[in-house]
């Protein structure tokens, strides 16, 4: 075997194991969330199905892919269709370019932990953050509904305007680590994780994750008060599934990017990297479900006024102060 | 193997860009038109250019196209009826044809050489390319450069007035 088979072998287990990760975490962060939501609100939760509740994500799976795949007579029926995959690819290929631990060498071969380690991997990020914003907008629109749309609309809006909060808050990381690289950035952050120098963007990259995720207090999109579901309305079975499925998807890949670009990725004392990785995208999940169980709605208003008046602009200066600190070190 | 690739996104690109003219939905010929930026996109992968890549897919499909999906959501234009034979199908017929008669004419009159500018794949590699790219804007085309932006910051102005008028 020639070393070319090896690397592409190699590269279709990466992304296997990658899979069966991502889908485990996501399924199994389902029922933290209503567990934990549960103990904060002094409820049982979901402790049925196994242990504690355990199997419940396969209960839940069974259902979703028994129940009747319905599309409203009014709707786009292709675009229907489709716009649920739209919303949940991009939030799994973001998992390429993420590290999930140090380069290992395995009988001579260097094996670094991370299915491609992108020359634009930052730009990547925000590519895909970009075109996640077809699937909300898309189904929305083709169920041919009123809350649906309604819901797309204040969707679209919305991600297309933290996109820009998130975005300019990460430039100042790549202006300390010099590349957009992630396993140079993960490796800048040998001594120092970049949460220490860089508080103030780490605070506006975790509000405006809130907002990419469409997560309390930021769930305008789908406010179950005022749109009965949001974009999702008119959706059942797997169709609805798979909404849901990318959107815990996308809270951890979100995580998992917050600590890479702040908290040092895998890096930490003592433990095996993988742990630490483990660790720290726990605790962003965790973190992400506090507040859910935390916070109120925002009002829509409030919503733009947060994101274009108060984010954006110091955001900005974020990154003239990074640029004034570093041009005199 | 790599021409296999090129040929099948060519292909995927000339398709979905067909698709954008000839489709009724307004809706279904923007998505097209995403489509082929996602096959250019590819194609900038295949010359070596994951930046110029990337860019495609934010500045195009991810930024553009979305205010454009965004203004036929809002304004719910339906499907169009169909006009068959005005003037307008038969003028931009002749044009296309002639333009590909001249795209023909000038692939079978090509000469190339095969020899390689300064910026070939190792110096690429090398150097990497987002900072060759870097390199290039803040010297050799700074001028541009800074003409680009003030060009965009007066467009940013101009859509505040213009948006602020009616309020």
């Amino acid at each position: 075997m020639t070393w070319d088979a090896i690397d592409i072998g190699l590269m279709l287990a990466k992304i296997a194991v990658l899979f069966f990760i991502i889908l485990t975490l996501a399924a199994y962060l389902v029922l933290a969330e209503r567990r934990i939501l549960a103990w904060m609100q002094d409820r049982k939760g979901p402790n049925r199905v196994g242990p504690q509740g355990m199997l419940q994500p396969l209960a839940d799976l069974i259902k979703m892919l028994t129940k009747e795949d319905l599309i409203p007579a009014a709707a786009d029926r292709v675009l229907f269709a489709v716009a649920p995959a739209m919303a949940s690819i991009p939030a799994i290929l973001t998992f390429a370019i993420i590290p999930l631990a140090a380069p290992e060498t395995i009988f001579g071969h260097r094996v670094s932990m991370q299915v491609t380690d992108l020359d634009v991997g930052i730009l990547f990020f925000l590519a895909l953050s970009a075109i996640a914003v077809y699937g909300v907008a898309l189904g929305g629109w083709a169920s041919n509904s009123k809350y649906a749309l309604l819901g797309s609309i204040r969707g679209l809006s919305q991600l297309i305007s933290y996109e820009l909060s998130m975005g300019l808050s990460i430039v100042p990381v790549v202006m300390l680590a010099k590349s957009l690289r992630m396993s140079d950035i993960v490796n800048a952050q040998a001594e120092m994780p970049f949460i220490v120098y860089q508080p103030l963007a780490f605070v506006i990259f975790l509000v405006s994750i809130l907002a990419e995720c469409r997560r309390i207090p930021f769930d305008l999109p789908e406010a179950e008060g005022e749109l009965v579901a949001g974009f999702h309305t008119e959706y059942s079975g797997m169709r609805f599934g798979l909404f849901f499925v990318g959107e815990y998807i996308n809270i951890i890949g979100l995580g998992a990017l917050a600590s890479l670009f702040f908290l040092g990725g895998w890096r930490g004392p003592l433990l095996p990297p993988i742990v630490w990785f483990f660790v720290k995208v726990t605790a962003f999940s965790f973190f992400f479900i506090w507040v859910r169980g935390t916070l109120p709605r925002l009002r829509y208003d409030q919503l733009m006024h947060l994101g274009w008046k108060f984010l954006t602009p110091l955001a900005l200066v974020n990154i003239l102060v990074t640029g004034w600190w570093l041009s005199l070190r | 193997m790599e021409s296999i690739f090129f040929l099948i996104v060519a292909a995927v690109a000339v398709l979905s860009s067909i698709l954008v003219v000839t489709c009724k939905n307004p809706i279904n010929s923007a998505l097209s038109l995403v489509m082929t930026f996602f096959c250019l996109a590819t194609l900038y992968v295949t010359l070596d250019a994951p930046f110029m890549a990337v860019t495609q897919v934010m500045v195009y499909a991810g930024a553009i196209m979305v205010l454009i999906v965004f203004v036929i959501m809002l304004l719910n234009i339906r499907v169009e009826a169909v006009k068959r034979g005005s003037h307008a199908v038969f003028a931009g017929g002749a044009i296309g044809l002639f333009l590909l008669f001249q795209t023909v004419w000038f692939l079978g009159r090509g000469t190339l050489s095969g020899a390689t500018g300064t910026m070939d794949r190792a110096q690429v590699v090398k150097v990497g390319h987002i900072e060759l790219i870097g390199k290039a804007l803040f010297t050799d085309f700074l001028l541009p450069f800074e003409i680009t932006s003030i060009l965009l910051l007066a467009a940013i102005v101009g859509a505040v007035i213009l948006a602020k008028r009616k309020i």
